[in-house]
């Protein structure tokens, strides 16, 4: 592994630290709705025409409301492991956002592992090293 | 007063891999809907075209592409694109010009060629795309209906076995399906045996992507009553509703629902909502249906929509299945055509050929799919960005 510099590789989706990470929406100022990725322009409640809203960090912990496996090598834009490593994904419910987020789940977890229902928190992990630094994503990681 | 309209002739191009121009695929199945309705090409004063994508100009303006294949004769039309339910709206804008009396009628068609390989998002750096953004993660068709499934299997106890049932039933229905591209008689073993994709998708319980084209004339009841065939298959709903806020599903290609955090918004399931608004509009109930058309893009899915289309409580769906009462000669057939199983999706064509099926089956020329006295159908799709739809036919 080299010293190479780490940035995210959606760059303003989350925080950088790597103790507790979080996601970065918004949320609405007039009716309270959240979005991620953020929104900063039209609120898309019916009820609510605000344009005013609030970068905030979402909940880093939430309950697995599905999960599943990539068995193959997705195309291009994902930049794949040589050979590829088969990788689980769940979608994640947060409860004070009432909102579920899709993330990959950290690696050396598989399916078998996961269940509907189970806690998981957000960690940061590679999703792929360019020449120049290492791109780093959320992911979710089942709560010990 | 009525808002039935009639349809008087169906065709279908079947469909299979071949690559060739989308519009002699069109072409061919609408001569076919033409002939079956028994009437002339230039008695047709409205050509509505469902739009491909993929096939640049000529596919964006597929009803005037469609109408000048046919030959120009100074007919109206219309494009309509809307993902897996585009084929119903353009079914919807010539029941409308139908219904307000601008035309007696209307030549509806779709269909699509396919690309060979994977339908990669555009490249470079565009995380204002929510396509590239899940591709970027890793995120692709097979996740979100595997997502879907899983949720089954977790929450309601449904088994792998349940969905390769799925699968072996359309196999067993699409087996005669003239129209079909895959004729082979799948077994729970070979579903097992197959390549898993998302788990718990394997490559059996997953479509694929087809070329194929469909048709449909469709008239007036005044109209369909001169050419003595007042008693011909009636279109009695077209329901093409959008979601409601917020959408509980996460929805390809999106990476997060929407949210139900402000006050008086609920949780909606955009599925469930589709047919509510085609049984009111047609007067009938789930209790009324004889058979059905549902979009398996997994055959975990088809479960989805026994509950969405309220043939059962929400759980109960692989019930149904075990039991046979979805496959011929049970209660409730679905996807006697074989579904997208054995046809793979051609989107612009898939809604169409839904209702192809469905007026075989109600006018009793299924051949050996036929299910005994089926009087109503109903088809259920759901694609991409809020679109979907259901539409019911009788006689």
């Amino acid at each position: 592994m080299s010293a190479k510099p780490v940035n995210a590789a959606i760059e303003g989706w989350h925080t950088l630290n790597t103790d507790k990470p979080q996601l970065l929406g918004s949320r609405c100022d007039s009716c309270g709705t959240y979005y991620f990725p953020k929104m900063l322009k039209y609120c898309r409640n019916p009820g609510c025409d605000s344009s005013d809203f609030s970068e905030v960090p979402l909940s880093r912990t939430g309950k697995i409301w599905s999960y599943t496996n990539a068995c193959y090598k997705p195309p291009e834009p994902f930049v794949a492991d040589d050979p590829f490593v088969p990788y689980a994904i769940a979608a994640v419910e947060l409860a004070e956002e009432q909102m579920i987020v899709l993330g990959q789940v950290i690696k050396g977890v598989d399916v078998d592992q996961l269940k509907v229902g189970m806690d998981v928190e957000l960690v940061l992990e590679t999703l792929h090293e360019t020449e120049e630094d290492t791109k780093v994503t959320w992911k979710w990681k089942p709560v010990a | 007063m009525s808002n039935d309209i009639a349809i008087l002739g169906v065709g279908m191009h079947p469909w299979g891999k071949w690559g060739n121009n989308f519009v002699e695929y069109g072409v061919h199945a609408a001569r076919a809907a033409i002939a079956d309705a028994g009437i002339d090409w230039k008695d047709v004063g409205f050509v509505s075209g469902a739009a491909t994508m993929r096939n640049g100009y000529p596919g964006y303006v597929a009803g005037a592409t469609f109408a000048q294949a046919l030959g120009w004769q100074g007919a109206e039309v219309n494009t309509s694109y809307a993902a897996c339910a585009s084929g119903s709206q353009a079914l919807a804008a010539a029941r409308t010009k139908i219904l307000s009396g601008e035309c007696e009628v209307a030549l509806v068609v779709g269909a699509d060629t396919t690309p060979k390989g994977f339908l990669a998002p555009a490249k470079g750096y565009r995380p204002e795309d929510p396509d590239w953004v899940r591709f970027y993660l890793g995120i692709t068709n097979p996740t979100y209906f595997a997502l879907y499934a899983r949720r089954r299997m977790d929450v309601y106890g449904d088994t792998e076995e349940d969905f390769g049932l799925v699968k072996v039933k359309n196999s067993e229905h699409g087996f005669t399906n003239p129209n079909a591209r895959y004729k082979k008689k799948f077994t729970l073993d070979d579903v097992a045996q197959s390549a898993m994709v998302a788990d718990p998708l394997r490559l059996l319980n997953v479509c694929a992507t087809s070329d194929g084209g469909a048709a449909m004339i469709v008239c007036s009841m005044d109209y369909a009553k001169k050419m003595g065939k007042g008693d011909a298959v009636k279109v009695a709903a077209i329901s093409t509703v959008t979601p409601t806020f917020a959408s509980e599903v996460v929805e390809m290609p999106d990476i997060s629902t929407d949210s139900a955090a402000a006050a008086g918004v609920e949780a909606h399931r955009f599925r469930a909502s589709l047919p509510v608004k085609a049984y009111e509009e047609a007067g009938i109930g789930p209790e009324d249906v004889s058979v059905a058309e549902v979009y398996d893009l997994s055959s975990a899915l088809e479960l989805d929509w026994y509950e969405d289309l309220q043939f059962c409580k929400r759980g109960e769906a692989a019930q149904l299945v075990r039991e046979g009462v979805t496959k011929l000669g049970g209660r409730l057939p679905v996807n006697t055509s074989g579904g997208l199983a054995c046809f793979g999706e051609a989107v612009p064509a898939q809604a169409l050929a839904q209702v192809c099926e469905l007026t075989w089956q109600l006018r009793g020329q299924a051949g050996d799919r036929q299910v005994d006295n089926a009087k109503v159908g109903i088809t259920a799709n759901q694609g991409l960005f809020g679109h979907g739809s259901s539409v019911i036919v009788k006689r």
